[in-house]
């Protein structure tokens, strides 16, 4: 998409000028008929408009479309992840906490059902979700005849968990060389802290772990990175500030093959979605490690748990750039429950591999769906 | 995004339309939708709740029934609800009459203090007041390094635990004042390390650093993307030190910001600041009339409105009406139209104001050097290439790529794009309905 970029900006920056002449005429030619000009009555329609059919000869499809299209075919599918034995498993800290919601109710009126709705959109799950699971459990409760609340909470926490298994959560480890996994998200999620605990738990394993510190661009993300590698005996590979970030990986990629390292783990700068020369970047990262094949083996989205439901977005986003192949959560030592991994799981497919409880290197628990779907009541 | 409220809101109308006046089955659905809308917005569950029912109880008066309009006079009411509980104005910071003031910052982990921190610290500069940035974070590893490279960038000094000295934030907030007054500083912006609001040892922690700096702000950091969790958050951070005010973080993504109102409402603080985006520029004042139509999904609607109304006369849209009804509409024409975009801002702000513009889109940096190149391309066509496009043959199209420093690609996406306008414009000034070039709807 990169060398389409200047004739989709060329169409865009016409089409904009033209958009906003347009409504700069119409505000215009408004203000004089009418002395107050009340915003939402103007512009809804311009947005129905454009979403009408055009007949009269507008048929013809603008550049951006033409651009946007070429750009959504040339997506490529995701790979099927390998199938490698869970490393995972050591601390498993129950997700505590006394539950809230209708557990105590001897039966189920509307109030009940709808603060059980309620429970589950504090918890971040949204709207659709949270209607759509209570809505099956009723059915379900209905015909089982169940009318106890600590018993129809018993048939949510179960659909919720199925909702979220079955998923492989293991992270995979290449067939041979050394494995690359890369970590993505929106600024401050945790990406680089999520990076030291694996680090600090991998080497544990005895495995060589390189670090790649290719966030170039915050201040001292590169020094926060060095100074997990210290502490947790890996190799770190850095650039200077503003360097390209893709020479940090490819240098990165070289090191830990001429060490003969296991893992390298790479840490690129926080970035919103909705960046599109940051998506481009990323997506070029990704290009270099593609170019050793199958080194890849897990693209980590890092999602914080008190995000809320622009989480969906995120991952859809980031998926469709870099092909994520799952979801570190982290902060859910916090009171937020992260709810949205529920959408995320259920419309995309990408499930959460790891749990960051802490800011400690230990602070890492494997995901449980059982216990996840307790502590969505937990208060 | 841009549809989903007033869309929703079309469609109850439109079935209503005929019957005179608002039923109370009129209004539940209306509230359902506005509730829908808040909720997916990430605005806590209890506070639509109370929203919902100030909304109801307007919406059943007299200004509704006998509007003509009833979708535009509810959306005119969920608005200005929204304004006044996000705040009617907008808030400065308190400057103590007996400097240094101090601008304490708390948050959770990432929300953006350290950031923030140097970005308050370059904004009170250019106002001319002399900032000390204090890193009063222990915790992260290279938080202080990170506090120290965005200090230089701004030229404003660090304070920091230097080797040696006690490592903790009580003492650094302590020395602090000794710093600010040798070095002739009048403003204080003390940068904490990042917690939980239930880890009851760094909330103490926090507690005795405003014990000592006493804040004359202090300043709760909140990400945009926040969702249920905002409430718990603000109320927590508000009873352990005491809130003056917020700042509302990455409101450059597409995050709806519902947060933002949660936390207003629970703590009743004002949000001061917002930032918008990774560099130290990046923060604004907070316009609460931008931020509600935000949470309603109508973009900067607003506020487009009002930069529009600057720019454009009735006489220049009278004008260009005419040229447009009759298909006389040149290329010519739109370097005039392109001059009067430019006098409302940086196109790429403006585009991120339009409703309806395709996210793919609006993260594509528009700047205005990508202006002059379609400027650079229409001029260096002749008179006569100008009125009527359609001369423009191959090695023309070369001459003209050449001239303007641009590729023949980017020459024939201009003219491509431009018929399509054209052709819009003149459907449009025909009365009929225009779709706008740029594409509102999910790719076909
Ligand atoms: N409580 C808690 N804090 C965490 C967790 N994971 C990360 N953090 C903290 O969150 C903050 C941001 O973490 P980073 O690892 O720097 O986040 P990042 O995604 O690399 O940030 P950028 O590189 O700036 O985008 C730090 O203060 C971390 O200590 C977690 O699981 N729990
Ligand atoms: N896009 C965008 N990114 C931001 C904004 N403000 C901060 N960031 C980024 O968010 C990440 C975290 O910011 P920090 O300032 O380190 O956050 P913090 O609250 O100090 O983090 P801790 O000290 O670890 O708790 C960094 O990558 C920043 O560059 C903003 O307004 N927009
Ligand atoms: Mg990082
Ligand atoms: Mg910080």
């Amino acid at each position: 998409m990169s060398n389409l970029l200047p004739v989709l900006i060329v169409a865009l920056v016409i089409a904009l000028v033209a958009a906003v002449a347009v409504i700069g005429y119409r505000i215009a030619l408004a203000r004089r008929s009418q002395s107050t000009l009340l915003a939402p009555a103007l512009l809804p329609n311009l947005a129905e408009e454009q979403v009408e059919d055009a007949d009269g000869g507008l048929d013809s499809k603008s550049v951006i479309e033409d651009v946007l299209e070429e750009a959504t075919k040339a997506e490529a599918t995701r790979p099927d992840p390998l199938r490698l034995r869970d490393r995972l498993g050591r601390t498993r800290a129950a997700f505590a906490g006394a539950l809230a919601g209708v557990s105590g109710r001897s039966s189920m009126d509307d109030d009940a059902w709808e603060s059980l709705e309620e429970a589950l959109i504090s918890a971040d799950v949204g709207v659709s979700t949270a209607t759509r699971l209570v809505e099956a459990v009723r059915a379900s409760a209905k015909t089982a005849k169940i009318k106890d609340g600590s018993e129809v909470e018993g048939l949510l926490r179960r659909e919720i968990a199925l909702l979220l298994s079955p998923a492989d959560r293991t992270l995979q480890m290449a067939v041979s060389g050394p494995t690359v996994w890369m970590f993505v998200g929106v600024n401050g999620v945790g990406k680089t802290t999520t990076i030291a605990k694996l680090a600090t738990r991998e080497g544990a394993a005895g495995r060589h772990v390189v670090l790649a510190a290719a966030d170039t661009f915050r201040a001292a993300a590169a020094e926060q990175l060095g100074i997990w590698a210290e502490r947790s005996g890996a190799t770190l590979v850095r650039g200077d500030e503003g360097a390209d970030p893709g020479s940090v990986v490819f240098n990165a990629m070289a090191s830990a093959n001429s060490r003969g390292a296991d893992l390298v783990l790479v840490d690129t700068a926080g970035r919103l979605h909705t960046k599109v020369n940051l998506m481009e970047e990323l997506k070029k990262l990704r290009r270099i490690v593609d170019k050793t094949p199958d080194a890849l083996t897990e693209v980590i989205l890092v999602l914080d748990a008190t995000t809320g439901q622009n989480g969906l977005t995120q991952a859809r986003e980031f998926a469709a750039a870099v092909e994520v192949t799952g979801v570190a959560l982290t902060k859910l030592d916090g009171t937020a429950k992260g709810g949205i991994v529920l959408a995320i799981q259920s419309e995309l497919g990408i499930p959460v591999k790891i749990v960051g409880v802490g800011e400690g290197p230990e602070d890492l628990i494997p995901f449980d769906p059982e216990e996840f779907a307790a502590a969505l009541f937990g208060e | 995004m841009f549809d989903s409220l007033s869309g929703r809101f079309d469609a109850i109308f439109t079935r209503m339309r005929g019957r005179g006046r608002l039923s109370d089955a009129d209004i539940d659905e209306i509230a359902r939708e506005i509730r829908l809308a808040l909720l997916e917005a990430d605005v806590n569950v209890r506070v639509v709740k109370d929203f919902i029912s100030r909304i109801k109880e307007r919406a059943t008066g007299a200004e509704v029934a006998k509007s003509l309009t009833p979708a535009q006079q509810v959306i005119k009411i969920v608005h200005e609800e929204l304004v006044a509980t996000l705040g009617s104005t907008t808030v400065k910071l308190t400057m103590n009459p007996k400097p240094p003031t101090v601008v304490m910052l708390s948050g959770l982990q990432g929300s953006g203090k350290t950031t923030a921190a140097a970005k308050l610290a370059r904004l009170l500069k250019s106002q001319g007041l002399q900032p000390l940035l204090v890193a009063a974070d222990l915790q992260r590893p290279a938080a202080v390094e990170q506090l120290r490279v965005l200090g230089k960038r701004i030229d404003v000094p660090v304070f920091y635990a230097k080797e040696g000295s006690p490592q903790n934030a009580v003492d650094v907030a302590l020395s602090a004042f000794d710093e600010a007054a040798r070095l002739g500083r009048n403003v204080m912006i003390v940068d904490t390390a990042g917690r939980l609001q239930i880890d009851e040892a760094l909330m103490d922690e926090l507690v005795a650093v405003r014990d000592i700096v006493k804040p004359t702000n202090s300043l709760l950091v909140v990400d945009a993307m926040t969702g249920q969790e905002a409430v718990n958050i603000a109320v927590a951070f508000d009873q352990a030190i005491g809130l003056d005010g917020v700042i509302l973080t990455k409101i450059d993504g597409d995050a709806r910001g519902g947060a933002a109102l949660s936390v207003k409402a629970v703590v009743g603080k004002p949000i001061i600041y917002v930032g918008t985006g990774e560099t130290l520029e990046d923060f604004e004042p907070f316009h609460p009339d931008r931020m509600a139509s935000r949470i309603l999904g109508m973009g900067d609607v607003l506020s487009l409105i009002e930069k529009a109304e600057a720019a454009f006369s009735a006489e220049d849209a009278q004008a260009a009406e005419e040229k447009m009804r009759s298909g006389q509409f040149t290329l010519d024409d739109f370097l005039d139209q392109m001059q009067q975009v430019r006098k409302m801002g940086p196109i790429g702000n403006i585009m991120k104001m339009l409703p309806g513009v395709p996210k793919e889109l609006k993260g594509a940096e528009v700047d205005e050097s990508q202006l002059g190149r379609v400027e650079a391309i229409i001029r260096s066509m002749t008179a006569q290439e100008r009125r009527d496009p359609s001369v423009i043959n191959g090695s023309r199209r070369s001459r003209i790529a050449k001239g303007s420093g641009t590729s023949t690609q980017e020459v024939n996406a201009l003219l491509k794009q431009f018929k399509t306008v054209q052709q819009m414009m003149k459907s449009m000034s025909q009365g009929k309905k225009p779709r706008l070039p740029i594409p509102g709807m999910p790719i076909r």
